[in-house]
């Protein structure tokens, strides 16, 4: 993309982030990213049964950061851990139909976030 | 849906007024203002007409005024324009570190080519810092160039101060004034300003046309070759249509708009302020720009701010670099010392005569609205 504009679907999950909040006694938690950078991350999920049934994120960013966030809590609800951690920044590019080549990294930052989040869960185990 | 726009700092709509004198010049006077044909004659008394008030609005001479492009191309023509021809007596320029792109990489591009640039730190408050610009001054600068206003937080500058040091010591003096022409009284003789940049567009003028005020005597390289238009300096049939355009936006901004705009920017900033926690202003309350509120709040993001007050129908601007490729705080906000994490939360409101208090009431609601939000949605508190 070269003109600086936000697919619809970006905007649609920035609008309306059904995904943005905490989880009470979350399984694992990921917090990435800093605010001398930019944007900064926490993801929570919830894992039973080796499945993540629950994923909640708080952000602090820009439009795509805020629906990168949104979408990979979607993409990860009713995987197991293993299948999420096969989840790559481009999947969740591809879902939100897009980002202006300067936000690609904000994906990155989400991916990370989960990694984190994954990590955090094994460790609490 | 309500429609606040509040990015006048970017650009301005078109006066009906300005619009009106501009039409005839496409349909009915349409000569080449270079012709001596009674076409060309119209086109061309309208040209110098114009050129006549411009020059009268920074108590210049008609003859010390070349019409442009823009500020962009003023900019260029005029740091480009000395520093080449000024070459063989001394390579090294002053600027400021908050100067406008178009005048700072100008100066970048300058540096390749062999010249040095002193960048001049700038205060908290937004003011450049004059000692450091004197001790700058050796005995190889050719030039000094300083903003008038700057854009993103509107501070202005003391171009009476520079102006009388560059006189001291015999330098060009430069100032990009597009942000405060006919905003700010600006008077190139009491300012010793050799070289002026001016636009049409950030004062309900058209786009597409702007000036530079050239003291008689100074000298500058030849921006485009082609025909003797514009004193053999800048090639190109004449914009007439734009010069008129340009001249009426000039005559129309009165005393009393600026007032209202000074009122209406400090009630903004003063409820802003009162009504959501953790918001400052940026650049100093006092000699500022009419219509510039430049105001960073804590842990949000600029960007996310700007959408959200679009969707809700205001239009204001970031002054985050989020945009760019770089995730690089403002230049700007930088250099009066605001952390990064803090220029990420920044937001200008630029208003314009047109401005109401009510827009401004609906704004601030909804800026309350969006902030709590969005700090609601963020891991820090």
């Amino acid at each position: 993309m070269s003109a600086f504009k936000y697919s619809d679907e970006v905007l649609r999950r920035f609008r309306n982030p059904e995904n943005a909040g905490t989880i009470e006694h979350p399984s694992g938690v990921g917090s990435v990213g800093n605010r001398t950078c930019g944007d900064v991350m926490e993801l929570f999920i919830k894992v039973v049964d080796n499945i993540i049934v629950d994923a909640k994120f708080k952000t602090l960013g820009c439009a795509a950061a805020i629906s990168f966030s949104d979408v990979l809590c979607d993409v990860v609800k009713g995987k197991t851990v293993d299948e999420a951690l096969k989840i790559t920044k481009d999947d969740l590019v591809k879902i939100l139909g897009g980002v202006p080549t300067p936000k690609l990294h904000c994906s990155l930052l989400a991916v990370d976030a989960l990694h984190k989040a994954v990590e955090d869960y094994f460790k609490r185990k | 849906m309500k429609k606040v726009y509040l990015d006048n700092a970017a650009t301005t709509v078109v006066y009906k007024e300005v619009l009106d004198v501009m039409l005839p010049f496409f349909t009915d006077k349409y000569g080449n203002a270079s012709c001596l044909h009674s076409w060309g004659e119209e086109s061309r008394d309208a040209l110098e007409e114009a050129r006549v008030v411009i020059a009268k609005k920074i108590n210049a001479g008609a003859d010390e005024i070349i019409f442009t492009a823009g500020g962009s191309e003023s900019n260029n023509f005029a740091l480009k324009g000395v520093a080449y021809l000024l070459k063989s007596k001394g390579n090294h320029i002053i600027t400021s570190k908050f100067e406008h792109p178009a005048v700072l990489n100008v100066c970048k591009a300058l540096e390749k080519d062999g010249f040095n640039i002193t960048y001049i730190g700038i205060d908290r408050d937004g003011f450049v810092k004059i000692d450091e610009l004197k001790k700058a001054i050796t005995d190889k600068t050719i030039l000094v160039s300083i903003m008038h206003a700057n854009n993103e937080i509107g501070t202005i500058q003391d171009i009476l101060a520079v102006g009388k040091i560059c006189k001291e010591k015999n330098i060009v003096f430069h100032s990009d004034v597009v942000q405060s022409f006919t905003k700010v009284p600006i008077d190139v003789k009491k300012s010793n300003l050799s070289l002026a940049s001016l636009s049409a567009h950030k004062i309900h003028g058209p786009k597409g046309i702007g000036a530079l005020y050239v003291k008689k005597g100074i000298k500058l390289k030849k921006l485009i070759d082609g025909g003797a238009q514009e004193f053999n300096l800048r090639a190109g049939t004449e914009n007439v249509p734009g010069a008129v355009g340009f001249a009426k936006a000039c005559e129309l901004i009165a005393s009393k708009d600026i007032d209202k705009m000074e009122g209406l920017r400090d009630y903004f900033i003063a409820e802003v302020i009162k009504q959501i926690p953790k918001v400052s202003l940026n650049g100093s309350g006092r000699d500022r720009l009419c219509n510039n509120i430049s105001l960073s709040f804590h842990n949000v993001e600029g960007e996310s701010v700007l959408l959200a007050l679009n969707d809700k129908g205001i239009a204001v601007t970031t002054s985050s670099a989020c945009t760019s490729s770089k995730l690089e705080a403002s230049h700007v906000l930088s250099s009066i010392g605001l952390r990064p994490e803090q220029s990420h939360g920044t937001v200008r409101f630029s208003l314009s005569k047109y401005t109401t208090k009510e827009e401004l009431e609906y704004t601030i609601a909804v800026l309350k609205e969006i902030i709590s939000k969005f700090r609601g949605m963020s891991p820090l508190k």
